[in-house]
């Protein structure tokens, strides 16, 4: 394999899951007029929906799932201290996805929710950064296809990794769509990393923020507009909390802003009224 | 500058012909929002009567017509030995009913960037040359204010422009094109009846701006303003979603990207619309951004549309539309941040 006559070594790749619906170990399965190129960009040497391969020795990692139970934590290590690269693949390896969602829960009562009586062993879930280091997080949820494209072509040739900074309005205006608060809708566009070709909003379903937040994103002001625009603290937070993609201090930031933006609104509402 | 006048049901046919020949993109009405308004958009339509010529506000301008938010500027082929480059820009005659004169000087102002500036691109030209434009006058919105920066009315930069004056349409003819294809239908000179309403409609059109904007020395305001506290209120607000400048008809900042295709064998170097606003706009090789702030990005929107272009181009690039004050969710519009400099230098 030639990049500008140059020979490029195929690194070996291993793609593995976890917890997870491996909706994004399908994607990379998918777009199928690349797919054969795509394949080619390097070797594939464990990966269990495109190889019956199963080998030890590889460059790169695509991990997909999040960590919920004590063998997966010893699985994950065991990988990492096999691999190069570590790539987090998805939304739920980046920050524990849809699956953190149980994490508001006592754990006996979501597992007799879903298995009844039966015995099942399962922890609060984890992204892999909790767990062990990784060199790289792809978010989306599931992750773009044409997006993984990108950065496998830059690790293959050597180039920058590239991904956007900006929110996902950028792209949903570049859509030419109309904007879902004209429709009274809630979306989290204007905090949201793009990169995903804003998919939900041209579909006219308010962005969640699968892939999490937009450099320098202004949360202050976005509670304010929500806020403004009449929606409640339960609505915005079922769609901020969803794949829990607003982590860390952001997740602080943005509760504390709610409390406080959705006092005063009442406080003048009272006013008002 | 030729004048005639058609009455509208023969412009029906005269427009219905073009429809049948070509390409042609008008007004069409694509939803309704919460409270029931209608949501225009500028898309290929197929019949007279897929079109709403009598459309109140389009969110999005013909902007992406000219200067689509992603275009490819050339394709290096890599297969052989040696490598090859390629530029296209082949447009299909393609025709646009129904814009609005603020829109029309819109394009006059990429015009002298793209067309008569430094760095022309053929791109842009071959889709200007290729576009027969037909204008449009209609009623001011209420937050219309291209009257304030004398963009009601066009002069060029079209090659048929409509004034409504009841059963007819007095047309103003700026190119030979427009002069031959007429040739096909049914016009005929102004009477000084016809010369009469025009005015007239003229006049009432002028009449019915609600918005003013009070642009008189204003690039010399913004050199004194500079420092303002005005930029850190509004950009306090600004998400800097970049929602402003993907709606604007003259916004045309832009970043240019190589990406090489899955099989390595080619790649593209794309030009992709961008904006002031977006976080990092400024961001350099090694990683420092020059605009770290969301002031400083806001800010420099503003600059360049009422200020820096003043500099270099004698005028300002903001027609007036409010198409970005409707846009943005954080109520950040050019009438309020500009009366807000106003009183700040008159405290
Ligand atoms: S629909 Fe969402 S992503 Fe699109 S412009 Fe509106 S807020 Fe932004
Ligand atoms: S629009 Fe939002 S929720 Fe949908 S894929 Fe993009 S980032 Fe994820
Ligand atoms: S001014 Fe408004 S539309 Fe423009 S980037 Fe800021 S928030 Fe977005
Ligand atoms: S009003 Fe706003 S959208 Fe319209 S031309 Fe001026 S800056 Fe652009």
């Amino acid at each position: 394999m030639k990049y500008l006559g140059i020979d490029i070594v195929k690194p070996r790749l291993a793609v593995f899951d976890f917890t997870g619906c491996e909706g994004c170990e399908l994607q990379l399965v998918n777009k199928e007029e690349t797919l054969v190129d795509f394949l080619s960009l390097f070797e594939v040497v464990n990966f269990r929906e495109a190889s019956s391969d199963k080998s030890d020795a590889y460059d790169i990692a695509l991990i997909e799932g999040c960590i919920s139970r004590q063998d997966e934590v010893e699985r994950l290590k065991a990988i990492r201290g096999r691999v190069k690269i570590l790539v987090a693949l998805g939304s739920c390896a980046c920050c524990g996805g849809v699956n953190h969602l149980k994490n508001g829960f006592p754990i006996e009562d979501v597992v007799r929710q879903v298995y009844g009586d039966r015995k099942i062993e399962t922890e609060k879930v984890r992204s892999l950064k909790e767990v062990v280091q990784v060199d790289l997080e792809i978010p989306g949820c599931p992750v773009s296809k044409a997006e993984v494209e990108r950065i496998v072509i830059a690790l293959v040739t050597g180039a920058e990794i590239r991904m956007p900074k900006y929110p996902v309005c950028v792209e949903c205006r570049q859509q030419l769509n109309t904007c879902l608060f004209d429709f009274g809708e809630i979306c989290l566009g204007p905090i949201t990393l793009a990169g995903c070709g804003a998919v939900c909003p041209s579909g006219k379903v308010g962005c969640r923020g699968c892939r999490g937040p937009a450099d320098d994103a202004n949360y202050e002001s976005f509670i304010d507009v929500v806020v403004d625009k009449g929606f409640t603290e339960a609505e915005i937070r079922k769609k901020i909390e969803f794949f829990n993609a607003f982590e860390g201090p952001a997740k602080d930031t943005i509760a504390s802003l709610i409390q406080k933006r959705i006092k005063t609104f009442n406080a003048f509402s009272g006013v008002r009224a | 500058m030729i004048y005639k006048v058609i009455t509208k049901s023969e412009f029906r046919k005269f427009v219905s012909g073009l429809i049948r020949e070509n390409q042609t993109i008008g007004p069409k009405l694509v939803d309704s929002d919460r409270e029931g308004n209608p949501i225009y958009q500028f898309k290929e339509v197929n019949s007279f009567d897929e079109m709403d010529l009598d459309y109140t506000q389009a969110d999005y301008s013909i902007k992406n017509f000219y200067l689509p938010f992603r275009e490819e500027l050339s394709r290096f082929d890599y297969s052989n030995s040696d490598w090859e480059q390629n530029i296209e820009y082949h447009v299909h005659p393609r025709v646009i009913v129904g814009v609005r004169a603020c829109d029309i000087n819109a394009l006059t102002k990429l015009d002298k960037i793209f067309m008569k500036g430094n760095f022309p691109s053929p791109h842009y030209i071959a889709r200007r040359k290729n576009t027969f434009l037909i204008g449009m006058d209609h009623e001011p919105l209420d937050d219309c204010f291209c009257k304030s920066l004398n963009q009601d009315v066009v002069r060029h930069g079209f090659n048929l422009y409509c004034t409504d004056i009841g059963k007819s349409y007095y047309l103003t003819i700026n190119s030979s094109k427009a002069f031959n294809f007429l040739r096909n239908v049914k016009t005929s000179d102004p009477g000084k009846e016809d010369d009469r309403k025009y005015i007239e409609r003229r006049k009432y059109l002028k009449k019915k701006f609600r918005t003013h904007v009070e642009v008189t020395g204003l690039p010399a305001l913004m050199d004194i303003e500079f420092q303002s506290d005005v930029w850190k209120k509004w950009g306090d607000k600004c998400l800097n979603c970049g929602s402003c400048a993907m709606v604007c008809p003259t916004c045309y900042c832009h970043g240019v990207e190589e990406n090489i295709e899955v099989n390595l064998k080619r790649s593209r170097k794309e030009r992709v619309q961008y904006s002031c606003s977006i976080v990092d706009f400024a961001e350099v090789a090694g990683g420092h951004n020059f605009r770290p702030l969301k002031e400083d990005r806001l800010k420099y929107r503003f600059y360049h549309h009422y200020r820096g272009f003043a500099e270099n181009a004698d005028e300002q690039i903001c027609v007036g539309c409010n198409r970005c004050g409707r846009a943005c969710l954080a109520g950040i519009n050019p009438r309020d941040v500009i009366n807000d400099l106003r009183m700040e230098s008159e405290e």
